[in-house]
């Protein structure tokens, strides 16, 4: 009887063990972190003393998603539907139908899964100027499990025609990605996490729908981000990465660099619509290509990233996600671990290519 | 399982049980650091009437025989109060239920059939267990089986369309061997259902859709088990149980609390729960 368990434990120790070196930048990085969903909430409030027409709805999750916060400063324009998240979708396009600009929140699981054809049909068909905004995507849900961890919303959401997609990787980023989105006219859908995570995005940045950012190496000139990719360097391996894989990805690339491999990483919360440009001149810059991304591995930003390359520049590509199945039960720290969202698994990866290329 | 006598002590067996059962919900939960205690305590004395009065007909050495009487918690985040009462009846051994919420456990936040034995079907997303009960009743009657399929709803759960497709569905076809039962807790995550969306008068909802409806108090064992027998013999439609509760319940700092639907009690919190449980 108790042999799933032992089963489970034994799969466990094949796991990655981490070697947690624990840097002064990392503590002053722990002590910035931050959720999304709590980035989110501010932003909604700040949105909302802005502009009138923003109205928010939620499906009984809103201490959890963190529209509470807009819900004490605006009751009027909030709407908790009850444990309702397909009706939450329609009523969300009725209201945007007559000229509001809803923000309909839950778990990312229940919006983009369980209210699908409610987004495909009554949001997306008749592109109504719907915010999705879903909190808690991923693994890093945790001890829920299953049931509510989103592995797949990325892929189901980006599908849609005229649906944009964001996952911004930090609290900053996710404050500019609510306020682009509150600005762009058709539906969005904003994929947001329970975790605290590190702030990577950088404070001189700005925010644009369908623009990607080179984090690493580090613009030599402030604010001029991708123009390392104009000046002939050639990198050994690319990170593509969004969400709260940007910050891994980036460790990685630091470690990487003292091995001795020249490495880049790009952030893309604009999952859709993709900066093709810029794919491309990472692709033609590198020799491979590696994508994070906290989903599977299937529909989600590593196949944005193919399809780009392979209509464009094809290059290597490993994508790295969840392998095609349910997430589980367990810390978020324990499954980031057991999946392998880590900047020493990244750098396994990046090694193996690297090596085996020479 | 034991066979007590007569109903007085079955009764009583059954009131025990479901002291063991909130001792295990917040011993568990506290070991997990999370989980849903408020909803798993309030359903306690349903689920252990269920297991523990003789109601479902099933077998722990073989949970997958045919003939077993169905149970479906579709009010999935109350797993702890089903995990308890199925290591009780030895579906599993209790040892399991420390490791509820970690890493590599069979016992998941939600409940998955494909891990635990006893487990019927996966839930956790809500809404969804009462048109599952409503296919496992369906496929009873295909194979002239004369097992009864349960299935217990949360209060806000019923806020889903789907419970309403599903009530609908189980009349029509006249499902008999479906009872439902509503943990009538009034509670749901954002405060009380009244105020976040009423789902009153629940009785006459269900009764519209041409079920047979029971009011009861869900603490109260011995009316459990009266009712549920009542609800057995209703004949040519659906019965549903709307149990009324409270949320928390045996735990004074729990009780009609929302805050205490999905957080784990620490160290002390535990402490004085158990003081609590094992004085009654
Ligand atoms: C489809 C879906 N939406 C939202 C949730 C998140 N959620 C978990 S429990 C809960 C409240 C449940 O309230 P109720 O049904 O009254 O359960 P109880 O009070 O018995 O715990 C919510 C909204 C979920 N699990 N599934
Ligand atoms: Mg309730």
């Amino acid at each position: 009887m108790d042999q799933p368990f032992e089963r489970s434990k034994r799969f466990r120790s094949r796991a990655c063990h981490a070697n947690i070196h624990i840097s002064i930048e990392k503590v002053i990085r722990m002590s910035q972190m931050k959720a999304t969903r709590d980035a989110y909430g501010e932003a909604l409030v700040e949105l909302g003393r802005q502009n009138p027409d923003i109205v928010v709805l939620d499906a009984d999750l809103s201490s959890s998603t963190r529209t509470s916060a807009f819900a004490q400063e605006f009751p009027e324009r909030f709407f908790n539907v009850g444990i309702a998240e397909a009706n939450m979708m329609g009523i969300a396009a009725g209201l945007a139908h007559s000229g509001k600009i809803p923000f309909a929140s839950t778990f990312a699981v229940f919006a983009a899964g369980r209210a699908y054809d409610q987004v495909r049909q009554s949001i997306a068909y008749p592109r109504f100027n719907v915010k999705i905004a879903a909190s808690h995507a991923g693994i890093t849900v945790g001890e829920d499990g299953a049931t509510h961890q989103a592995l797949e919303d990325i892929a189901l959401m980006r599908a849609l025609p005229g649906m944009t997609v964001l996952v911004p990787s930090d609290a900053r980023q996710t404050r500019l990605a609510v306020m682009a989105a509150a600005s762009h006219d058709g539906p969005v859908y904003i994929r947001l996490g329970r975790a605290k995570v590190p702030q990577v995005y950088p404070e001189d940045a700005g925010f644009q729908i369908g623009k990607g950012l080179v984090l690493w190496p580090e613009p030599e000139v402030p604010g001029q981000f991708n123009a390392v990719l104009e000046e002939g360097r050639v990198f050994d391996m690319a990170f593509v990465a969004c969400g709260i894989t940007v910050a891994p990805a980036l460790e990685a690339a630091r470690a990487l660099e003292k091995e001795g491999i020249p490495c880049l990483v790009a952030e893309m919360a604009s999952v859709k619509p993709i900066d093709e440009d810029l794919l491309v001149k990472i692709a033609k810059r590198s020799k491979a290509i590696v994508t994070c991304e906290e989903h599977s591995v299937i529909g989600g930003l590593g196949s944005a990233v193919c399809e780009v390359t392979a209509r464009n520049h094809p290059v290597p590509v490993a994508i790295l996600g969840i392998n095609d199945e349910f997430g589980e039960s367990g810390s978020a720290e324990a499954l980031i671990k057991h999946y392998g969202l880590t900047s020493e698994h990244y750098c396994e990866v990046a090694r193996k290519i690297v090596s085996g290329r020479q | 399982m034991q066979n007590p006598g007569n109903k007085e002590s079955l009764i009583r067996f059954i009131e025990q049980k479901a002291r063991e059962i909130r001792i295990d919900i917040v011993k568990m939960t506290a070991k997990a650091g999370s989980g849903h205690p408020g909803g798993s305590l309030s359903a306690a004395d349903i689920v252990a009437t269920l297991y523990f009065g003789e109601v479902l007909r099933v077998k722990p050495d073989e949970p997958d025989w045919p003939d077993r009487d169905r149970f479906v918690l579709s009010k999935g985040h109350a797993a702890p109060v089903l995990y308890s009462a199925l290591a009780g009846r030895g579906f599993f051994p209790a040892d399991w239920l420390d490791t509820l919420r970690q890493l590599g456990s069979p016992l998941q936040g939600h409940p998955d059939c494909k891990k635990v034995p006893g487990v019927e079907v996966s839930t956790g997303s809500l809404g969804q267990g009462l048109s599952m009960a409503v296919g496992m009743a369906l496929a009873g009657r295909l194979d002239q089986k004369d097992y009864n399929v349960w299935v217990l709803l949360g209060d806000g759960e019923c806020q889903e369309g789907q419970i309403w497709e599903a009530a609908m569905a189980a009349s029509h076809y006249k499902l008999d061997n479906l009872i439902a039962i509503v943990d009538h807790n009034g509670l749901q995550i954002d405060g009380r259902v009244r105020d976040v969306m009423s789902i009153d008068p629940i009785d006459d909802k269900f009764r519209a859709f041409g079920w047979h409806v029971f009011r009861v108090d869900g603490h109260r064992v011995d009316i459990l088990l009266d009712v549920f027998q009542q609800a057995l013999d209703i004949k040519g439609k659906p019965a549903v149980v709307v149990a009324d509760t409270v949320k928390g319940k045996g735990v004074s700092f729990m009780e009609g609390e929302k805050d205490w639907h999905g957080k784990a009690p620490n160290p002390g919190q535990l402490e004085e729960a158990l003081k609590q449980l094992q004085a009654v």
